[in-house]
């Protein structure tokens, strides 16, 4: 305990949280762009008012590895002390940029000291300097010490900015000396900045600027080792503006001989800073001399730099691209491919390492698998993202797509050569086999085909059957193919019992291999209560493509596999029995009862407006580009297993550069699917009057014939005051209201995914499927506009941004058949019926009513201004009895439809 | 008067326990604590307990007494809202000064009696400086990140104002206590350097105790225990500690951590552990005292005490327990 503890004069600056600076610790780089003196960018936003996207700039610096933000508002347009206030509260409520200190950053110390009392961090002060004398210096000091702040001084004095080495270190001792014993500051909080000047200006005076900070900055730190020395690094390649490439190498340089004398901290613009070894070795040279000021007589190096330049400059943006990775070896080369998803060498890089490799099967083996690991660790790690993933694996086949053949032809040579060694056919077992499909009467793959990417990048075979497979396929092929993992997808409610049904039957043929759940309406309860009990080989739910990497992998590996299954069924059991508890917790009221309790709507006084026309009508060949502009952007990134809000997804800390990426090649795509109208949108909507006849029964009433719509009612116990919903209860029973209907869907979509999985290319698959889905449901949005406007015209005036449209902020609603309000799928049928069939928009059911094409949508319209939407929840066997009865339906067929909502 | 520096270097020294907790016990209503003064005020002055040390200074007294009684080296005046900011929940930022002087001489006539009866244990009285109903690096609105509710200069001001009744009352230390936004425990040593600067006032040594509110190990306002100490080192403070929000049994890694980074003395004067269901504290003295003599044997601390829901038992469990331990030796600040 009597150990002397010891507390070393370091440089402490905080944020929220601490950054000291040891001497071991490398270069600090302060990030320069939240400056507006030296971003354009910046000072426009600060000027605009546009303070969310100047943080984005803040957040862009610390990503980049700024450790401490200069933040400046000098701007003779701006108020300097607002404008400053505001930006550094507003940082304060951005933890992952305020973790790190601030510089504040004037040469109006009002400023200054305005900055000061916001941040509750110690921060650096940038700066003062004795250039209005003594008295004055000292002041400032005093009142950057009261608010804890170190600072920075500028070699400036009242005779001038110091440009020689002997002016700097006069300048910074005389300055040191005030302030340790005059001021009381700590040595380790007063940090020079002992001037960079622009050098290589075309004037023989400025050639030794870089020297003269240099040397000064040696003398410096052995006069006054505690001290620190900073720069704003920029300016010494003032003479080279618009030639970033050439800057770089210059910052490069200067940073690289300042650091070995002993500058500790530099302003520069964190992430553009050329590593000094990767520099070509003409610029390097050339930065050298001028830099150090060598072979220098009359400006001889500086011209040369300058000539140099000029071709760096001819050659314009191509020199910025960083191809330095080609020159690696042809493993290294496919490794970088693979991760950055670069298609553009692959073709000729496979066939070289083919060349190399024994056989073709050892370059899948050895660097493509080689690569593929990386992206799979780096994916797992959350450093990669589902769109960069599926571009690596678009990679990928593009280079097994070379092998194949030679892989072929070895497989033929060898059966027409059967002596050669048939042992070797054994020896190679192939990797892992995992079928996937989506499930019998269902139609959405989406989810499916990223599962299919991802896992294949992780290295299995993957065999995907497609849309619509019936039980007997899925199990026939497994079999055929003796696949190691069955996995199984489906959207739509149906899709559940038919996943049961599988595993049912997997039990009865004795099969073995584990079976995998996922897609939308699956979850780990359903799977836990309702499959998992079916099949004793293993049942997983899996909840999106990521966790699906995990998955395999245990299953597939020897020693987890057991492990894992038996804990998957301990949780599961542990599901089973909080399920079985559960119900009994459960509170429903009697179906009399729910029913009496009703939405109570005004009939009396309501006066239901008429549509401008009754039947239906149908809207061909609708435009895509009206369509485009009310797509709803946030389930097209969770589609991609992006999480977020759109458009701040795009700005994101972790995910945002992907994000953007994604969306700005959505959009192109959609450009070009507009523009070369690769789909077509076509639609129906329909009006009819209808009365509401029983308390959950709609009679709607066309020229040729009368159908009842049958309405299912919410029976959980509900508070005083709040109805049991039924969508009935939104019809008039008078005899005098409408209720309307609506199919939409996006077709011709089926000739782009053949072309793309031709091209291998499932990133831009993907992408078009999950764009397809955005239109049909845009689609329905333009509709439902223009029915309550227009068809309909029940809401004249009406003036919603799309935003608002997103979160429904509209009168009158259109659920459909299937979901929370109106849970029955079956009603399909009678929507379908009065909308003229399948003929009117050429979109099928199935056997589990989805809709083909995928991307469709349908649903009624009610117009009452209070209707809106609500979950039925769970019914009881009361309600389901009634409305089979209604239905004209058996009761098993009942219960089976609405399975999701019974018990 | 004794240098307690010298003091602290000798033993552990103990500060006193909550002035709520015991305030409660005297079961007040709103006419003991508007007393004949305020009978008329023009609102409800009960909770106000800044207010009694004027309508009630006997009671304060009374309470100062107990825990000097039990062993308390350092009384902290009955000044936690003391300020003009604090007080306009009352409509009373007018005698925001007054309460501090008040406040100052019933801790001082307390400790002074007890330092004449006993000289060899001298008694201290430290100027309790609250952490504000108002913060400076919050927004109170979700919606406008970057409003603040008070300025820099409005805090500073209402510091300032306090550090002078405090002083004038008599204290013979400062403690900015319970900080849970940096920012405004700057704003407080701001205004007392200042202070003691323009009046030409000698100044008081400065006590600093942070409130680490969560098991993240971070202030309220969002820093690490390091960077809310690197924030404040310019004042050189006497101390630095935490206090309130956790029990001794969370506060203890933290307290480990600020022992081993701090050049200066440190302090930790915990809740007695967290609230039950009811709000009440429900931590034994003896199992309090049990914990802080752990941290005495570790060598992590000079001043130690108890915050919400202690009393003078506890603080007499305390002192008993942590008494036969050295305290923690200062570090050597390397200055080349």
């Amino acid at each position: 305990m009597e150990n002397t503890t010891y507390i070393q004069p370091y440089l402490r600056l905080s944020g929220l949280e601490p950054l000291v600076i040891r001497p071991e610790t490398n270069f600090v780089n302060v990030g320069e762009r939240t400056n507006v003196t030296g971003s354009k960018k910046f000072a426009r936003l600060i000027r605009e008012g546009q303070y969310e996207e100047a943080l984005s700039v803040a957040r862009q610096q610390v990503e980049s590895g700024a450790q401490v933000l200069d933040v400046n508002m000098d701007d003779a347009l701006l108020d300097g002390v607002e404008a400053m206030k505001i930006f550094l509260n507003l940082l304060q409520a951005e933890p992952d940029i305020a973790k790190i200190p601030v510089m504040i950053d004037s040469s109006k110390f009002e400023i200054i000291e305005a900055g000061l009392k916001c941040v509750q961090g110690k921060c650096i002060v940038n700066s003062i300097s004795m250039k209005e004398g003594e008295e004055k210096f000292i002041e400032q000091a005093f009142i950057c010490k009261s608010y804890g702040a170190a600072v920075i001084v500028m070699a400036f004095d009242e005779v001038g900015q110091a440009d020689t080495k002997a002016r700097k270190v006069e300048i910074c001792h005389r300055a040191y000396k005030i302030l340790t014993e005059k001021v009381g500051f700590a040595p380790q909080d007063i940090i020079f900045d002992p001037n960079i000047f622009a050098i290589a200006t075309g004037i023989e005076e400025h050639n030794n600027y870089a020297v003269d900070f240099i040397e000064a900055t040696r003398e410096i730190k052995r006069l006054m080792p505690l001290a620190k020395v900073s720069g704003g690094v920029s300016n010494v390649s003032f003479s080279f503006r618009g030639n970033d490439h050439v800057r770089e190498a210059i910052h490069s340089v200067f940073l690289f001989h300042a650091i070995k004398a002993g500058m500790d901290m530099g302003i520069v613009n964190a992430g553009q800073l050329v590593i000094y070894d990767d520099i070509e070795p003409t610029l390097k040279a050339l930065c050298e001399d001028v830099i150090l000021n060598k072979n220098n007589d009359e400006n001889g190096a500086t011209e040369k730099l300058i000539a140099f330049a000029e071709t760096v400059k001819a050659k314009g943006k191509e020199i910025v691209k960083d191809e330095t990775w080609r020159k690696e070896a042809v493993e290294k080369r496919m490794s970088h491919a693979l991760i950055h998803g670069i298609t553009e060498y692959i073709d000729a890089d496979t066939e070289e390492a083919r060349q190399k490799y024994p056989t073709p099967l050892s370059v899948i083996e050895g660097p493509l698998m080689d690569g593929m690991n990386i992206v799979g660790d780096l994916f797992g790690a959350g450093k990669m993202f589902l769109p960069q993933v599926v571009k690596s694996a678009r990679v990928m086949k593009k280079a097994v797509a070379v092998l194949t053949p030679f892989i072929e032809q070895e497989k033929l040579d060898r059966l027409n050569n059967p002596t050669n060694d048939g042992q070797e056919e054994n020896n190679q077992k192939g990797p892992a086999k995992i079928l996937l499909a989506t499930v019998k009467g269902d139609v959405h793959d989406i989810g499916k085909n990223i599962v299919g990417v991802v896992l294949g990048c992780n290295g299995y075979d993957i065999i995907d059957l497609g849309v619509m497979v019936s039980s007997d396929k899925i199990l026939t092929e497994a079999q055929k193919h003796n696949v190691d993992i069955i996995g199984l997808s489906g959207l739509i409610t149906p899709s559940l019992d038919e996943m049961v049904h599988i595993g049912r039957e997997m039990k009865r043929l004795n099969m073995n291999v584990p079976l995998l759940i996922g897609g939308a309406t699956t979850s780990r309860m359903h799977t836990a209560v309702k499959i998992a009990p079916e099949y004793e080989h293993g049942v997983i739910h899996v909840l999106d493509a990521s966790r699906s990497v995990t998955v395999a992998g245990s299953l597939l590996n020897k020693e987890q596999k057991n492990i894992f299954l038996t804990d998957i069924q301990t949780e599961y059991k542990k599901l089973q029995e909080d399920f079985g508890n559960r119900k009994t917790a459960k509170q429903l009221l009697p179906f009399a009862e729910a029913q009496k309790n009703a939405a109570l709507i005004n009939w009396e006084d309501y006066k239901a407006t008429a549509p401008t026309f009754t039947g239906t009508k149908i809207l061909d060949n609708y435009s895509l580009k009206k369509i485009a502009q009310y797509i709803d952007w946030q389930p097209f990134f969770i589609a991609w297993e992006l999480h977020g809000k759109f458009p701040q997804i795009l700005s994101d800390s972790v995910v945002g550069s992907e994000a953007t990426k994604l969306f700005n090649d959505a959009q192109k795509l959609l450009q070009q699917i507009i523009e070369e109208k690769w789909l077509t949108a076509k639609g129906v909507i329909g009006f009819w009057e209808a009365e509401k006849t029983a308390p959950d029964s709609v009679l709607v009433k066309t020229k040729e014939k009368n159908i009842s719509l049958e309405f299912l009612r919410q029976q959980m116990k509900k508070a005083a005051g709040q109805p049991n919903n039924s969508l009935a209860d939104f019809i008039s029973p008078n005899s005098n209201d409408y209720i309307g209907a609506f199919s939409v869907t996006i077709q011709g979509i089926e000739s782009h995914i053949k072309r793309f999985e031709e091209n291998l290319d499932d990133y831009n698959k993907i992408i078009l499927q999950a764009l397809a889905d955005r239109l049909a449901e845009a689609f329905a949005e333009v509709l439902h506009e223009k029915t309550r406007k227009e068809y309909w015209g029940y809401v004249k005036e009406e003036h919603l941004s799309n935003e608002e449209l997103i979160k429904e902020n509209y009168q009158g609603i259109r659920p459909a058949p299937g979901y929370p309000a109106c849970p029955d799928h079956t009603e399909k049928y009678k929507l379908f019926d009065l909308l003229g069939g399948e003929t009117a928009t050429g979109i099928h059911l199935t056997e589990s009513l989805a809709m083909y094409p995928a991307s469709s949508v349908c649903g009624w319209y009610f117009a009452h201004p209070e209707s809106k939407y609500f979950g039925v929840g769970k019914i009881e066997k009361d309600q389901l009895q009634d409305y089979a009865q209604r239905k004209d339906m058996n009761i098993e067929d009942a219960t089976k439809w609405l399975r999701p909502i019974l018990e | 008067m004794t240098d307690i520096r010298a003091l602290l270097n000798e033993r552990i020294l103990i500060i006193d326990g909550a002035m709520g907790t015991m305030i409660q016990r005297h079961k007040l209503e709103e006419a003991d604590y508007r007393g004949e003064r305020f009978k008329d005020w023009h609102k409800d002055v009960k909770g106000n307990n800044d207010l009694l040390s004027i309508t009630q200074p006997d009671i304060i007294i009374g309470i100062h007494k107990q825990y000097l009684e039990a062993g308390a080296d350092i009384i902290e005046t009955n000044t936690f809202s003391s300020t003009t900011i604090a007080q306009a929940d009352y409509d009373m930022q007018s005698i925001a000064y007054e309460l501090n002087v008040a406040s100052a001489k019933c801790a001082r006539i307390a400790a002074d009696e007890f330092t004449t009866k006993d000289p060899s244990k001298p008694r201290f009285v430290a100027g309790a400086i609250g952490p504000l109903n108002k913060t400076l690096s919050l927004s109170p609105d979700v919606n406008n990140p970057g409003f603040r509710a008070v300025t820099f200069d409005e805090v500073a001001e209402a510091y300032t104002e306090q550090i002078k009744g405090l002083v004038e009352g008599g204290v013979d230390l400062l403690l900015i206590e319970t900080i849970f936004d940096t920012l405004n425990a700057k704003a407080a040593i701001y205004a007392a350097k200042n202070f003691f600067r323009e009046s030409g006032i000698k100044e008081l040594p400065i006590m600093i105790s942070g409130t680490i509110t969560d098991a993240s190990g971070r202030t309220l306002s969002g820093q690490t225990l390091e960077a809310f100490y690197v924030s404040l080192m310019h004042a050189n403070p006497l101390s630095i500690g935490l206090n309130c929000a956790l029990g001794a049994k969370e506060m203890r890694p933290h307290i480990e951590e600020l022992s081993a980074m701090a050049s200066c003395y440190t302090s930790a004067y915990p809740n007695a552990g967290l609230p039950n269901a009811f709000g009440e504290y429900d931590e034994q003295p003896h199992e309090t005292a049990h914990i802080i003599e752990e941290w005495a044997k570790e060598g992590f601390l000079n001043i130690v005490g108890g915050c919400c829901g202690t009393t003078p038992d506890h603080i007499r469990h305390i002192a008993e327990e942590v008494k036969s331990y050295k305290p923690r030796k200062l570090p050597v600040v390397v200055t080349a």
